[in-house]
């Protein structure tokens, strides 16, 4: 053994000569080691891949010429990026490429950045900087951000842009969901631009809770809220039967009779069912409330509770102070105060109670309530942080009462305890932590919510782009979202409009909401007499629409009241309302107006102006739109929609001034001849 | 032909088990020669781990068989990218004389990047089974095949068809809601009736592929921003080219590219199973 070791050493390092030769050899072996290395690597593969396959195209030479060999790197000192992708997604701009079937070379969708100024890892995450497709994709013990799945990419959106964007559903419903499902009650959210976010939702107050409800009721709500209305957002806190029992038994005992409100019944509920039915449509209360009709479907607006088992819930004499005047018992409530009178209240109150179940509270009964189910039931109120949403007298809100979501988007996962089984990912946790809480400690408070699995996909994009490169862009980078204004209308009027929830479907000055027309220019946009009438018996003006305006039985004060501040506030600076006379215009340019209306604009695939003839639905009614809308109104209008509401439908047609003119003419002079007309055959 | 050493549908899973295959392997190699109770120890410790990673969810036995493999709904849906379908696929399992069959196996397969829930089940009491369905990371036409097995153990297939939208798409479906929908598609909804009916001269439904794939890109470009007489069509197609932008239109050009059925040229290619 010694004896072959030595003559090999002779044989190799004997003399000067030959060791030189051999230690020179083993140096240049060594140096070859980085060059091959290089050369085997992952993404010259890819590359010769990407050679290959552009040989046997049409447009091989374009895309020849493009190519550039070796390591491809984007970096942006500013966003932190450093992103060697295009060394193996070669063909990321190349137009043509949309037809490849499999990555890395086809063409990069089309999105409003450029690859160069943006680079890849701030929308899709992974690691920007490895060379190897495991060390870029996935995530490594020193690396953890693996690539974030498709479905999540919205979120990515969201770190720069705090408002939504047409092009992000997913994020804009996951944000909406945030706030409305009442997330930020319990848990702190700080959003980037410095503010907090705020619940959008209005649970009731508790303090007079006894005064609308009975305590069965209560307990059969506390077990499982979605039993009672499946489109309730209470979420399910699982609780026991003895625990419901003890939390029912504190709440009846903590309420206090609302100061002035008459426990006596003022109209006896009538049971007149069609006669209810009537005046529940003539109200339009299915335009925020939903029934659950005999086909399982839901009827009806989701901007108040569900309606389908309200006989259950609520006292005969609360109801009828609540249709009276909802202001007494909640003065935030977003239902109008209608004015009815004691008939209206008794046919409308009667029709709500007779809406029950008799399932629901079959099983349900509860013993007096001993002092320590009370004192019990208060502390499960305070445990599972009722307070956070509710308002329950002598019960403080808990601060910070559920872990801060501000940069959760940012969450190591090595701080994170998986299940067995889960994929180790932040989007996977999140998204497991919404669907069953529980499920990750039965100690957890978090209550069990009722999401679709499409809700909790939008839910985790919207708390994914809550993350360190969102809460430190640099400022010229963010694009700020429109804050909610709190305008508020001043004096008598703006009492009145608070009373009658204008706010709850109008918006005006960026306040409101949505389902019905921005107010924000009606002072420049309709004529007085008209506004008036309306008031006093609303009709349509879309017969599309489901929603509507209600009447709400003003008086005549009330009406002029709110008239004179409309027509006096809200005007645009844009026109002069007066600047274009209603009537005096010469029959040659009403009959010009009409052909442009039937003509060369065909407006009536839209508008309906002679109801013989015309058959469009979507645009407003012009029958009397002369008795309607100022000719200012109508003239800038015809030049420029989009300049007085925004988003409206109707196209800008690019019309020049005389023929903006004509129709003006034509459309001021349909003061509703035809409709009468047509009423007296 | 190249081979892709990475697909996107991998991302960030684990390879599965191939230590655990080979050294079963080897194992029992061995066994024929020496070691069989330590070779009994071996399996029975990795069999389970194999089983489990070879296969997430376990196939159920059928415990009928059926002749044909039916779409009830959830077929030509509309999806973002990655996201899930809106309502789940339900397919029904029937015998030669068409009558559902319950406890027929159903698998579903597609491209990787689909994911299933469930990805298998037996038919239920009314012979159908319902999944949900989450499309892939590229936008396209994404096929999806059911499968069950006949009585000779024969494979009867179902192809079913669903549309990702990527983010342009999703922009142009963004804005065929708020200006085109009411008059073009001519279904009504509970909150919004279709004006589809009283139009004179009736507009092209947008899934119209027969029609609309014979415009070129440029033609559509050109009727959306100047109207219906631009081509010598109605007026009732008013111009749009000063409310909406270039990539407005464009982005409406690539939903209703999308869309289109049969599917138009510039749709892109079709993610189906390998």
């Amino acid at each position: 053994m010694k004896e072959q070791f030595t003559s090999l050493w002779q044989r190799l390092f004997g003399d000067s000569v030959r060791a030189f030769g051999v230690v020179s050899l083993i140096f240049l072996a060594s140096l070859a080691i980085a060059p091959a290395k290089n050369f085997f690597s992952e993404w010259r593969h890819y590359q010769h891949g990407y050679l290959r396959m552009v040989r046997n195209r049409s447009d091989a030479n374009t895309l020849q010429r493009h190519f550039q060999g070796g390591i491809q790197q984007i970096w942006l000192p500013e966003l932190g990026v450093v992103d060697r992708c295009t060394s193996c997604h070669v063909g990321l701009k190349e137009a043509s490429l949309t037809d490849v079937p499999t990555q890395p070379f086809r063409t990069h969708p089309v999105i409003p950045h450029k690859l160069d100024q943006f680079g890849c890892t701030v929308c899709h995450r992974g690691q920007g900087a490895a060379t190897t497709v495991a060390e870029a994709h996935n995530s490594t013990l020193a690396w953890e951000q693996p690539i974030l799945p498709a479905k999540y990419i919205e979120s990515s959106c969201g770190e720069c842009h705090r408002g939504p964007l047409p092009g992000t559903p997913q994020l804009n419903q996951g944000r909406n969901l945030l706030a409305r499902q009442g997330c930020a009650h319990c848990h702190t959210v700080k959003l980037p631009d410095g503010t907090t976010m705020k619940a959008t939702d209005d649970p009731p107050s508790l303090s007079h809770v006894a005064d609308k409800t009975t305590r069965e009721w209560i307990y059969a709500w506390l077990k499982d809220p979605q039993a009672y209305a499946s489109t309730s957002t209470m979420p399910n806190f699982k609780l026991t039967d003895d625990d419901a029992r003890d939390m029912s038994a504190f709440l009846i005992a903590n309420s206090t009779p609302l100061p002035g409100d008459t426990a006596t019944l003022s109209a006896r509920p009538s049971s007149d069912p069609a006669a209810g039915a009537s005046l529940y449509g003539e109200s339009f209360c299915a335009s925020c409330h939903a029934v659950q009709n005999a086909a399982g479907n839901m009827v009806g607006g989701d901007v108040g509770p569900e309606l389908t088992r309200v006989g259950n819930k609520v006292k005969p004499e609360w109801l009828q102070a609540w249709l009276r005047n909802p202001r007494n018992y909640d003065p935030r409530t977003g239902m109008p105060h209608y004015r009815f009178n004691d008939p209206q209240i008794a046919t409308l109150s009667g029709f709500l109670l007779a809406k029950t179940d008799s399932d629901l509270l079959a099983n349900v009964h509860l013993e007096a309530a001993t002092p320590e189910q009370i004192a019990h039931g208060k502390r499960l109120v305070s445990d599972y942080g009722c307070a956070s949403c509710h308002e329950i007298a002598g019960i403080k809100k808990p601060e910070n009462f559920a872990p801060e979501l501000s940069h959760l988007g940012s969450k190591p996962v090595t701080q994170l305890i998986f299940l067995p089984g889960m994929p180790h990912t932040l989007p996977d946790y999140i998204a497991g932590k919404i669907k069953q809480p529980r499920t990750f400690s039965p100690g957890l408070k978090m209550p069990q919510y009722t999401f679709t699995p499409a809700q909790i996909d939008s839910l985790t994009t919207a708390l994914l782009a809550l993350n360190d490169r969102s809460n430190t862009l640099p400022p010229s980078l963010a694009v700020a979202a429109t804050p909610e204004s709190d305008y508020q209308p001043a004096g008598k009027a703006g009492k009145l409009m608070t009373d009658l929830a204008c706010f709850s479907c109008h918006r005006i000055n960026g306040h409101g909401g949505d389902m019905a027309p921005d107010l924000t220019w009606e002072g420049s946009s309709v004529q007085r007499e008209w506004l008036v009438q309306f008031f006093k018996n609303p009709g349509t003006l879309r017969p599309s629409l489901i929603r509507r305006m209600p009447r709400f039985n003003l008086n005549d004060a009330e009406v002029n009241e709110l008239t004179d501040y409309i027509m006096t506030v809200y005007q645009t600076p844009a026109i002069d309302r007066d600047s274009m006379p209603l009537s005096g215009y010469s029959q040659g340019q009403v009959e010009l107006g009409k052909q442009l209306f039937y003509g060369k604009y065909s407006c009536q695939g839209c508008h309906i102006v002679d109801t013989k003839t015309d058959k469009g639905y979507i645009g407003p009614t012009l029958t009397h739109v002369g008795s309607r809308l100022t000719a200012a109104w109508i003239y800038q209008w015809m030049k420029n929609p989009q300049s007085l509401r925004p988003g409206t439908a109707e196209p800008n047609r690019g019309m020049s001034d005389d023929e903006a003119r004509a129709l003006t003419a034509f459309l001021i002079s349909q003061k509703g001849g035809a409709r009468q007309e047509a009423s007296k055959k | 032909m190249i081979r892709y050493r990475y697909m996107p549908t991998h991302v960030g899973t684990a390879a599965p088990g191939r230590p655990a295959e080979r050294s079963s392997a080897i194992a029992s190699r061995r066994a024929r020669s020496v070691f069989l109770p330590v070779v009994a120890v071996l399996a029975t410790i990795l069999a389970p781990s194999c089983s489990q990673q070879s296969a997430s969810v376990p196939v159920p036995k059928p415990t009928a068989f059926g002749a044909a493999i039916v779409e009830s709904s959830g077929g030509k849906q509309i999806a973002q990218t990655g996201s899930l379908l809106p309502q789940p696929v339900v397919v029904q399992v029937n015998d030669e004389q068409g009558t559902a069959v319950a406890g027929a196996l159903v698998e579903f397969a597609a491209a990787p990047s689909v994911t299933f829930d469930p990805p298998n089940a037996l038919t239920d009491s009314s012979g159908q089974v319902t999944s949900n369905v989450s499309l892939g990371g590229m936008a396209g036409r994404y096929q999806l095949s059911a499968s069950t097995f006949d009585k000779s153990h024969k494979k009867v297939e179902l192809m079913i068809e669903e549309i990702a939208l990527g983010y342009q798409q999703t922009l142009g479906r963004h804005l065929n809601d708020q200006y085109c929908e009411r008059c073009h598609n001519p279904e009504s909804t509970v909150e919004r009736v279709s004006n589809y009916d009283n139009l004179e001269v009736k507009p092209h439904p947008f899934a119209e592929g027969d029609t609309l794939n014979k415009l070129s890109d440029a033609d559509l470009a050109a009727i959306i921003s100047h109207g219906g007489p631009a081509l010598n069509k109605s007026a009732l197609m008013p111009a749009w080219g000063n409310t909406l932008s270039k990539s407005d239109v464009q982005a409406l050009i690539s939903y209703i590219r999308a869309v289109s059925d049969p599917p138009s040229r510039s749709a892109g290619p079709v993610y189906a199973k390998h």
